[in-house]
């Protein structure tokens, strides 16, 4: 593919984007909340009742029988979900089966790709798979990266998946839900068996806009299963397997948090900021990963809770035993949740009513008529770079190599406070740099960077510069913050050397195209 | 002549550290050949530090191996220094990375000295961060936490970190080894603006005056006004005993230190968590101190993860009259320093002398009192101390006089 293929042009943030991305036309980025696709919602074919078992039997043999069935073809999109995450087995023998059938030139289109999924490269290189829109973590994005990927990748947040559905930017044609448990008519949920994951909601999407919709489980129960986290009534064919997931992999049994001083202090920080900035009051809601340094800033936050008689409203997960303990303790009166990250948080959803499953249709889709993410008062996330116009950056390193997905990401920048907590640099990496190498987030929506050396407030929050401006917090501008890791490291790092071939687009939650990645050299 | 020398450390697990190679060579330049996670960030100048240090050396003909673990650059150029000076333990020159101004603020002899991290030598990670979390002092020790094989590579790594690492603020101590080994340590790291040495195992008066000496013999050829600070660590019998005498001995000592593994091991028994034992030992190092006008400062907590512990060690030490708590992981210093904190009705206390005393200073009174009770000034020394604790901890308002009714 060479450039003239794709069209770069100039986006309002003066990144160069491509405007055709495997053919099909894309809208460079316009500003935050600027981008009103018009027309209506692309839809399913019609299906009908009668042309289905009447007694609800949807059972085939085998996984290969099904996408046949389902009427496989060459140049198809096939969906999963990552729930199963790096323990996931099933998307593997989807294009394994693919593979036998003899089909071609296929787009897999998951929630999200892990380390696990790396023998997708040789169906890749086979020409089995065409590319990937979705995530690519670890070995698939160093594969990208190299420019190996014969079609253009495409980044999406969980809200821009479900958005990029409902738009009709993705057809999906053949969605594959990996289910830990399902009946026979295709209802199917998380909560039990043998590779219970918590909950299935990214799965949403694909269950009702995919032209033909199958269900995997290792646990396939009588009619009902109940509750249905995926209704049968959008699914087609049920596939009982021998096993989906390799549970350890899919749930941690404990998850752990930081003992590095240096990440306990940053996460300290943040439940200092959010308690001297009164965001921490009754009824007040918010949101971390499920990190060494979220886990850690819950429990500090935890502790401040207490010592002021504080409970929350609602706090989002993905959840842990963190998140966990917090609800059984009365300090809050819900879990939101997204995915389960461990084995109390299964629990926990499985038994209280309480822990509520969401999807990214509740929480964070473009296309609804509002969702949850903008509601959560505060939220606390990640990032690889941060620039001094408090842009950042995911999905890539500072070497160039693409090597993380989005995931909620984006969605979650739309909370009334968005807090990176990040360390200021990692060995000799600035984090902290004048310009991002892949610009997923604009900094108008990013409004405090809490590093080991100082918390840095965004100057259009100027809320929040006065309601800490008594506090002996250590704040600093970003500018003085970046000095102070460059002289750290030893001067400004140099930029990597990058091809002119753009190997990935990374979508904004509205679908409109925010950045690219290009090929490292 | 193929000479080949190695210093630093390699593998996975490493960080912030490197692994240098050097073939000496006759002819041909200097080659570098570098394996490094951050090369295309920093390759170039990496390879520019190399040859820069190898000019300083006089190093002309030589085959550089360098597999980086992201180590900053005052930890790349001494670990190639001390290459080269393995490789030619005769060639005296040294490569100084520029002493930063960060590096460049002073201390007093009258300030807290509540907590004090260990910093191990030649771990250059613990270093880069240390200051960070707010100890009143960090100790880069040359001592115990390095290896026999790797003091020269210490030395060298100390001196890079004493002129280049931020340490925020925090007294700059530097555990010395015991002599005759420490005075060599002296050569390397005086120069480089440490405000405390701590001298280990000290037994007597002599001991502190060799190095008190020999001190001011490097800060004389280098033209450095400021003294530096001595704090003799009590380790042994015969250390307790002598303790008065160690602690008198030189006007630079400004605190007087306790180390109760060696301590116990030598009078022949354990160490316990009641402390027992070690009970003499305690109030004797706080009475020799006191007597001498120095601080007494306790031993290390050793177990990192039992805080409870912790709190409770420097509320004894506290109670035995002690200022300050060795310690060895970050997480450790906000429990000293609240341990540490004077109490509310502490606190009170102090605000009413020191009210009283302010009064009588005021209207040149030479006694004060405190309704009818006369107040020694040692009391006032001491609620002085307690008021300026408290204001500097946040537990109390700086202008507190202000407000201030008797």
């Amino acid at each position: 593919m060479s450039s003239e293929e794709y069209k770069l042009k100039k986006n309002v943030l003066g990144r160069m984007v491509p405007t055709i991305i495997n053919g099909k036309p894309a809208v460079p980025f316009q500003g935050v909340g600027k981008y009103r696709p018009t027309g209506c919602k692309a839809a399913p074919p019609i299906s009908t009742c009668v042309d289905y078992p009447p007694y609800g039997n949807k059972v085939l043999p085998d996984l290969k029988t099904a996408l046949i069935k389902a009427g496989i073809k060459d140049g198809m999109t096939i969906s999963t979900h990552h729930h199963l995450r790096n323990g996931d087995l099933v998307a593997n023998q989807i294009f394994d089966a693919c593979a036998e059938i003899g089909v071609k030139d296929l787009i897999w289109f998951p929630s999200a790709s892990f380390p696990c999924q790396e023998p997708i490269i040789k169906h890749l290189n086979k020409g089995v798979v065409h590319h990937i829109e979705g995530s690519m973590n670890g070995p698939l994005g160093r594969y990208a990266s190299r420019g190996k990927m014969r079609g253009m990748g495409v980044l999406r947040s969980h809200g821009g998946r479900y958005q990029a559905v409902q738009d009709g930017d993705v057809h999906i044609d053949i969605a594959v839900i990996a289910a830990p448990t399902a009946d026979p008519f295709g209802n199917a949920n998380g909560l039990t068996g043998p590779s219970a994951c918590g909950l299935i909601g990214f799965a949403l999407a694909d269950s009702q806009y995919a032209d033909r919709v199958i269900v995997v489980t290792d646990n396939l129960i009588d009619f009902p299963c109940i509750p249905w986290q995926i209704q049968g009534n959008y699914v087609d064919f049920v596939v009982k397997m021998d096993k989906i997931g390799d549970p350890e992999k899919i749930v941690s049994g404990t998850t752990q948090i930081t003992k590095s001083p240096d990440r306990l202090l940053i996460a300290e920080l943040t439940a200092r900021f959010i308690k001297e900035a009164k965001i921490m009051k009754n009824g007040f809601s918010f949101q971390a990963g499920a990190g060494g340094t979220s886990l850690a800033f819950v429990t500090f936050l935890e502790g401040y809770m207490r010592e002021e008689g504080i409970k929350a409203r609602f706090v989002r997960g993905g959840s842990t035993k963190y998140l966990v303990q917090l609800l059984e303790e009365g300090l809050t009166d819900y879990i939101l949740d997204g995915q389960t990250f461990d084995l109390d948080g299964v629990r926990s959803m499985r038994e209280n009513p309480n822990h509520v499953n969401t999807s990214p249709f509740t929480s964070y889709n473009f296309h609804g008529k509002g969702n949850f993410a903008s509601m959560v008062d505060t939220v606390v996330l990640g990032a690889t770079e941060v620039d001094v116009n408090f842009n950042a950056n995911v999905v890539t390193h500072s070497d160039g190599l693409l090597l993380h997905g989005i995931g909620g990401w984006q969605n979650c920048l739309f909370s009334k406070c968005t807090i990176l907590s990040i360390p200021s640099f990692r060995d000799r990496i600035p984090v902290i740099v004048d310009e991002v190498t892949t610009l997923c987030g604009p900094g108008e929506l990013i409004d405090v960077i809490v590093t080991e050396r100082g918390i840095a407030i965004n100057p259009r929050r100027k809320d929040l510069l006065v309601a800490v401006s008594g506090s002996d917090l250590p704040l600093k501008t970003i500018e003085e913050l970046k000095d102070e890791v460059e002289n750290i490291c030893g001067g400004k790092p140099a930029k990597p050397k990058l091809s002119d071939r753009v190997i990935a687009a990374i979508k904004w939650v509205d679908g409109t195209v925010i950045d690219c990645v290009r090929q490292v050299m | 002549m193929a000479k080949t020398c190695e210093a630093g450390r390699r593998g996975e697990k490493v960080r912030s550290d490197c692994f240098v190679s050097l073939e000496l060579r006759d002819s041909g330049g200097i080659e570098i050949r570098l394996k490094s996670k951050v090369v295309v960030m920093y390759g170039e100048s990496i390879k520019r530090l190399c040859m820069d240090v190898l000019k300083t050396l006089w190093v002309e003909n030589a085959l550089v191996t360098l597999e980086d673990q992201g180590a900053l650059p005052f930890t790349i150029s001494a670990r190639l220094e001390t290459t080269v000076k393995r490789c030619l333990p005769d060639n005296d020159k040294k490569y100084l990375p520029e002493m930063l101004k960060h590096s460049m603020y002073k201390t007093q002899r009258e300030r807290f000295r509540r907590s004090r991290l260990y910093l191990p030598g030649n771990e250059p990670k613990f270093m880069i961060n240390a200051g960070i979390h707010k100890p009143d002092a960090i100790i880069l020790d040359l001592e115990d936490s390095v290896a026999p094989a790797e003091k020269d590579a210490a030395r060298v790594l100390v001196r890079n970190a004493l002129r280049q690492v931020d340490f925020y603020g925090a007294e700059r101590m530097v555990r010395i080894n015991q002599l005759p080994a420490g005075l060599k340590d002296l050569e390397n790291i005086i120069p480089h603006n440490v405000h405390v040495v701590l001298i280990p195992k000290c037994e007597s008066s002599k001991q502190v005056k060799q190095i008190d000496k020999r001190i001011k013999e490097i800060l004389n050829k280098n033209n450095i006004k400021e003294s530096v600070f001595l704090m003799p660590i009590i380790e042994s019998g015969l250390g307790v005993i002598k303790a008065y005498e160690i602690a008198s001995s030189s006007d630079n000592i400004i605190a007087l230190a306790i180390g109760l593994e060696d301590y116990t091991a030598d009078i022949g028994t354990e160490r316990t968590k009641e402390g027992r034992e070690s009970f003499f030992a305690r109030s004797q190092v706080v009475n020799a101190a006191r007597a001498a006008g120095a601080q007494p400062i306790d031993t290390v907590f050793s177990d990192v993860t039992d805080m409870d512990g912790l709190k409770k060690s420097v509320n004894e030490a506290k109670s035995l009259g002690f200022e300050g708590k060795g310690c060895i992981h970050p997480r450790q210093i906000k429990v000293i320093h609240d341990a540490f904190a004077p109490a509310e009705r502490e606190i009170e206390k102090a605000k009413r002398i020191v009210s009283a005393f302010e009064k009588a200073e005021k209207e040149g009174l030479g006694v004060v009192s405190l309704g009818s009770k006369m107040i020694d000034p040692p009391v006032v020394k001491r609620a002085l101390r307690t008021v300026k604790l408290a204001a500097e901890m946040g537990i109390l308002d700086k202008n507190w006089r202000d407000e201030y009714v008797q």
